[in-house]
């Protein structure tokens, strides 16, 4: 009796399911009731100065229609349909088809793609959005669906993504690229050619001799930090060069010198400068590969081994020249805490403060880059550092030109400089 | 010779140069190089680390061989490394972990393998308390900084002690205008000062940058001017 009544109410539930009628899409024809529906059109066009992997779909915005919404189908020149985007504010104006390089459905360079507009004043369902792009045949006009829905498609020109084989946008940065070679390659010119160049006195650096003769008087080794960069970034190499010189100093004072690393290219590259610097001090006897040696490249730990090791070693000096960031402090105060004499240096502006307050000299920013000059002397170096200081006339007077033109313009109203203002901030622009 | 200094330098300098081009080429060629620079670096990387546990494995033996003060330190060093390694090998650090799977037919995916549970509950437990330390670090590097034995020491404490006020609600109690005056000083002389070191710190990046295409800044290959 069961197996009966479980039999008829499959069945009455299997009628009623199917028996219910299935939303049609109805085409009503291709006279929409408002002609600016009608009038709608999309203008679709290849995103220039990219890789050939997008294209911009652009709209008018009538005033009547600032309460639709609009659904965009993409459909490649193989007839493949991929749902774009849905129910967007007709008012946005625009979208962009771009995906990552991972999404297999991404524009691809030199294909035709068409694009479909689904204007509807509700957002469409999940339902019709699966009729659109498995079924339906696209007609431009307007259409039914539950009754209460009411659809206007309009469909763009085959448009084709280009590859760009030059970004215009970045054309600024390759004219100052441009600049700041040649006036390297100028001032390095004239300091081969012998021209006398001065560098002002950096006192850090200045300070290398007295922290390390101080250490060795103190029968303590000397302690040097790179930092938590990679052999990759520029303050690493530029700490490289005044490990070389500090090494040296070292060498000739006959003392220890510990240079715990966080990355083991920059450890390896590390035991070639001190090596180096020994043999050049006449003293390659003295130098112990495990002196330079690898800690972690865990942030905190590599801080919590350093900070053990200067419990442990005392270290009469230490230099902290590299790259740094939350580390920079608790490896400060605790060098402090133990009476070392600490030069630091680092390009990273928020530890600046720290280094500034935990230590006796240090190298602020660009210093540390100069000091590979300042310590080697050498005119070619020195040149570099003539380069540089021009740029920054340059810079300089580009930033109090645009402070002028704004205040000019912007703030006492006067055209002219607000439009000279203006051609500075595009041609500045990347 | 060649390998060791004129073979660098034009490795250098060649690539030096593509990459500087490759910025301005979206073309997918240009991306796909640039990728595969990416790639290299990458395998160059993993194979530095074989350096980095000679380096150490190297150390602690020594230490230990050589009883220095805190020896038995290094075996707790050397035991960790290992079994990290063990764990990870082993045991993966994600799931499913396919060589574990492979080897023990009836062992399921779990939520956290052995070297997850150690990352979960060891490192991470000490790295925060190192992190931790900062906080009393920055009041003992504070109570230093802010003496006013200078002109300029006095002007940092002034300025100092108004943007630690005007960041709490008390410093808006007292008075209410006070927050605006921190986010001008943040805003302005502040911000003024960070992007004068920034702009010195870009220029001499590039002026770097620069030395060692044209192969006269040669440190970063190991010794040598």
């Amino acid at each position: 009796m069961k197996k009966i009544f479980f039999f008829i109410l499959s069945i009455s539930l299997f009628i009623l399911i199917f028996s219910q009628e299935k939303p049609i899409l109805t085409f009503l024809g291709e006279d929409t009731p408002d002609s600016i529906v009608k009038n709608f059109t999309i203008d679709a066009s290849d995103i220039p100065n990219d890789g050939g992997g997008g294209i911009e779909l652009k709209w008018d915005s009538p005033e009547i229609l600032k309460d639709w919404f609009i659904s965009i189908i993409r459909i490649d020149e193989d007839g493949k349909r991929v749902l774009l985007t849905t129910d967007i504010p007709i008012l946005s104006k625009q979208v962009r088809d771009v995906n990552s390089e991972e999404e297999p459905d991404r524009v691809i360079d030199s294909k035709g793609y068409n694009y479909w507009g689904i204007l509807s004043k509700k957002f469409i369902t999940e339902e019709l959005l699966q009729i659109l792009l498995d079924t339906f045949d696209f007609k431009e006009g307007l259409y039914s669906f539950n009754d209460d829905t009411f659809f206007v498609l309009s469909k763009t020109q085959m448009v084709y993504s280009k590859a760009s084989w030059f970004n215009f946008l970045r054309l600024a940065v390759l004219i100052s690229l441009i600049i700041i070679s040649l006036t390297f390659l100028y001032y390095l010119n004239l300091a081969k050619k012998g021209k006398d160049l001065y560098i002002r006195k950096i006192n850090g650096l200045d300070a290398v001799e007295e922290a390390v003769g101080r250490s060795t008087e103190m029968g303590k080794p000397i302690m040097y930090i790179l930092g938590i960069g990679y052999v990759t970034d520029i303050p690493t190499i530029a700490g490289l060069t005044i490990l070389g010189r500090v090494a040296k100093k070292v060498a000739e004072y006959e003392t220890k010198i510990l240079v715990p690393s966080y990355d083991p290219v920059v450890m390896t590259t590390a035991q070639e400068v001190v090596k180096e610097a020994f043999t050049e001090a006449g003293r390659p006897d003295l130098y112990n590969k495990n002196d330079i040696m690898y800690i972690t490249q865990d942030q905190f730990g590599y801080a919590a081994g350093v900070d053990g090791m200067m419990m442990r070693e005392k270290p009469g000096a230490i230099f902290l020249q590299g790259l740094f960031f939350a580390e920079s402090l608790i490896l400060a105060e605790t060098g402090h805490s133990i009476g070392a004499i600490q030069i630091s240096g680092t390009t990273e502006t928020a530890q600046l403060p720290f280094f500034v307050a935990a230590c006796d000299y240090t190298l602020i920013g660009e210093e540390m880059m100069a000091a590979s000059v300042y310590l080697q002397k050498e005119p070619m170096m020195l040149g570099s550092i003539a380069a540089e200081d021009f740029l920054k006339v340059i810079i300089m007077s580009i930033l109090v030109l645009g402070f002028l033109l704004s205040f000019l313009g912007s703030g006492l109203k006067i055209e002219f400089f607000k439009n000279l203002f203006d051609i500075l901030y595009q041609a500045l622009q990347v | 010779m060649f390998i060791r200094r004129t073979l660098p330098l034009l490795v250098s300098a060649i690539f030096g140069v593509a990459l500087i081009f490759q910025f301005f080429i979206p073309h997918p060629a240009s991306k796909s190089f640039y990728n595969m620079m990416l790639d290299w670096l990458i395998i160059v990387s993993a194979f530095t680390y074989l350096i980095a546990v000679q380096s150490t494995v190297e150390l602690h033996i020594t230490k230990i061989k050589r009883k220095v003060e805190g020896w038995q330190y290094s075996i707790i060093v050397l035991v960790s490394l290992f079994v990290t390694a063990l764990l990870g090998i082993f045991g993966g650090a994600f799931m499913p972990t396919t060589l574990w799977m492979k080897i023990f037919h009836n062992v399921k995916p779990t939520d956290t393998t052995p070297l997850m549970y150690t990352y979960l509950y060891m490192q991470m437990p000490m790295q925060s308390t190192i992190f931790s330390l900062l906080a009393f670090y920055m009041a003992s590097a504070a109570f230093r900084s802010f003496r006013a034995r200078s002109f300029d020491a006095t002007l940092l404490l002034i300025t100092a002690g108004i943007v630690t006020i005007g960041r709490v609600p008390l410093g808006e109690f007292i008075y209410k205008g006070l927050p605006d005056v921190v986010e001008w000083i943040l805003k302005y002389p502040n911000m003024a000062a960070q992007r004068g070191i920034l702009i010195g710190v870009q220029l001499g990046i590039i002026a770097t940058s620069i030395k060692i295409i044209l192969g006269i800044e040669r440190k970063y290959l190991g010794g040598g001017k």
